[in-house]
């Protein structure tokens, strides 16, 4: 019996495992991507070991992919050496690690994952532990397949209702952000749960867990069920949450939730949409391993269909993937943001981290579809950055300015 | 003596090495890196063994172990903080960054302020008050008294831990 951490880490260890235990697991998975991955490979290269299983190894290019700097250039290049070395086939450059480990298999029902980036709890979406660690946890797990764990207590959040029209995931978590704060979950995981979660397809149950990290969680789990198995396939393994102890149950009410925007400097720093509608804007990103997939692109091309973005807002749009691209290409979207006036752009990162294209000046306005608005986060520190979902970061687009998706629609 | 650099609440791995300045392993590009926009004469000013002292949720954001590198990389002492993100911890941990939790010492202390730091017993000495703070335990302990992970795991693999604390 347990939360669907300790159902994971107690079939595992082949022992019923609590919160607060401290255990060595194997991992199924380790991901290192262009920046984390090459301090990875520092500290396994002291170890003097071979890799435990290059079948278990993803590296991706996405941070800054293609290049934009010598150093850059020079990163890449000492992933790709190490991959040859040690016969790891999985290097994918073909977007963010997160949407490309998800859309590749690596995330399974019950399965343990860790990588080298904070937003690697995204893959509890599909009833997996995930986390985030550092470069010499994952190095290390590179030559030993385990790494230890203190088993989290668990947030469960149970949302039910049904969401107003322009109310999407991205509403829901910094809806949930706002009321527990930016370490709101520090230490815990939290299980996403409630008819409103179970309604949502796998890319807006990917956004909840993406963001789980953003309000400090350890990982961000949703119990695996029909939309899990249509996702990831008939023949993958089950795990549920059985009598368990949850630290906190939050209820939240979908219905009540008005379009949220996440406000400078700070993430847990939340407004309803009315409180900021009008703030100017300078630059619009659609995209990031929260907010870059298939239904995020399909939602800001219903908004942007036949329509221009105002002159004065730059607009950024960058599908997550390769497979993102492609798909978004055949239902007409692209076309419909390079229509638009819109800015496509390689799949990867993009502005996000305002390390390549986007990056934005002192005193300058922009509104992300990402998960941080920390100062210096996309550019000049002195630069204000706003979160929202896809269909707000769209509808302000069209109007220079940040506007309720309602108001467009 | 140590000299304290205090920071707010919610300092973040951006604002530590901001992600435009950690695309290298370079230890010394990092170094320089370090607080490079919140506070640009850290770098030129820091000594050998001072220590941040920070509120709550220091650390939060980018697992990016390049923050915790940068901010051992200008010899600082002793990270201080009212409560750290989890990443971070770790992270700091994993390198030997000592890190202790307290509560309330970053109201207690200035910029500058001259303070005794013991971090094996977490026990702070400013401004002629003393400090209980709260040092590593447990398996962190393990790994800061090998030195770091990379030399827990050389010298004993995953056994000590596995013995050690596994219920």
């Amino acid at each position: 019996m347990g939360t669907l951490t300790e159902e994971i880490f107690s079939r595992r260890l082949g022992r019923h495992v609590a919160a607060g235990d401290t255990v060595v697991a194997d991992v199924d998975c380790a991901l290192a991507h262009d920046v984390t991955g090459p301090l990875a490979i520092e500290a396994f290269r002291q170890l003097d070991s071979p890799v435990w299983d290059a079948s278990r190894v993803v590296f991706t290019f996405d941070h800054v992919m293609p290049a934009n700097t010598v150093a850059a250039a020079e990163l890449h290049r000492t992933i790709r050496e190490f991959c040859a070395e040690h016969g790891v086939t999985n290097v994918f450059a073909e977007g963010i690690c997160h949407q490309v480990l998800v859309e590749k298999g690596f995330a399974q029902p019950g399965g343990i994952i860790v990588g080298a980036d904070s937003h690697s709890t995204t893959y509890g979406a599909l009833g997996c532990f995930a986390t985030g660690l550092g470069s010499t946890d994952i190095g290390v797990v590179f030559a030993t397949g385990r790494t230890w764990f203190r088993v989290p207590e668990t947030i469960r959040v149970e949302v039910n209702g049904e969401p107003r029209i322009g109310v999407y995931a991205k509403d829901v978590a910094l809806h949930v952000i706002r009321r527990l704060g930016a370490d709101g979950a520090d230490y815990c995981a939290v299980e996403w749960a409630g008819d409103t979660v179970a309604a949502m397809g796998m890319d807006e149950r990917l956004t909840l867990c993406n963001l789980s990290v953003d309000f400090g969680a350890k990982a961000g789990l949703i119990e695996p069920d029909g939309v899990t198995r249509a996702y990831a396939g008939d023949t993958v393994g089950d795990v549920h949450p059985r009598d368990a102890d949850y630290a906190i149950t939050l209820a939240v009410d979908a219905a009540s939730i008005r379009p949220q925007v996440s406000v400078h400097p700070a993430i847990d720093n939340v407004r309803n949409i009315d409180d900021v509608a009008g703030t100017p804007l300078d630059e619009v990103f659609i995209g990031s391993c929260t907010n870059g997939r298939l239904s995020d692109l399909a939602l800001a091309a219903s908004l942007l269909f036949g329509r221009q973005v105002d002159p004065r807002t730059r607009t950024v749009i960058v599908p997550s993937s390769r497979k993102v691209y492609l798909d978004a290409l055949e239902a007409g979207y692209i076309e419909t943001f390079v229509r638009a006036g819109a800015l496509v752009l390689n799949p990867g990162c993009g502005p996000c981290l305002g390390r390549q294209h986007g990056v934005v000046a002192s005193g300058e306005n922009v509104l992300s579809t990402s998960n941080r608005n920390y100062p210096g986060r996309m550019g000049s520190p002195d630069a204000r950055i706003f979160l929202a979902s896809p269909a707000v970061a769209a509808a302000s687009a069209l109007c220079g300015a940040i506007t309720d998706p309602a108001r467009v629609v | 003596m140590a000299r304290v650099y205090k920071l707010g609440d919610g300092v973040s791995t951006d604002t530590i090495m901001p992600g435009r300045y950690n695309v290298t392993t370079d230890r010394d590009a990092l170094r320089r890196g370090c607080l490079i926009e919140a506070r640009p004469a850290f770098v030129e000013t820091v000594r050998p063994g001072d220590v941040i002292v920070a509120g709550r949720n220091f650390g939060c954001g980018s697992s990016r172990e390049h923050a915790p590198l940068a901010i051992k990389q200008n010899g600082i002492a002793a990270v201080i903080a009212a409560s750290f993100a989890r990443i971070f911890y770790r992270n700091a941990v994993n390198i030997g960054l000592p890190v202790i939790r307290c509560e309330e010492l970053a109201d207690a202390v200035d910029d500058g302020d001259a303070v005794v730091v013991d971090t094996r017993s977490g026990v702070i000495e400013a401004r002629g008050q003393m400090f209980r703070g709260e040092p590593p335990s447990g398996v962190a302990l393990q790994i800061m008294e090998a030195g770091s992970l990379l030399d827990l795991i050389k010298s004993r693999g995953w056994k000590s831990l596995e013995e050690s604390h596994v219920s």
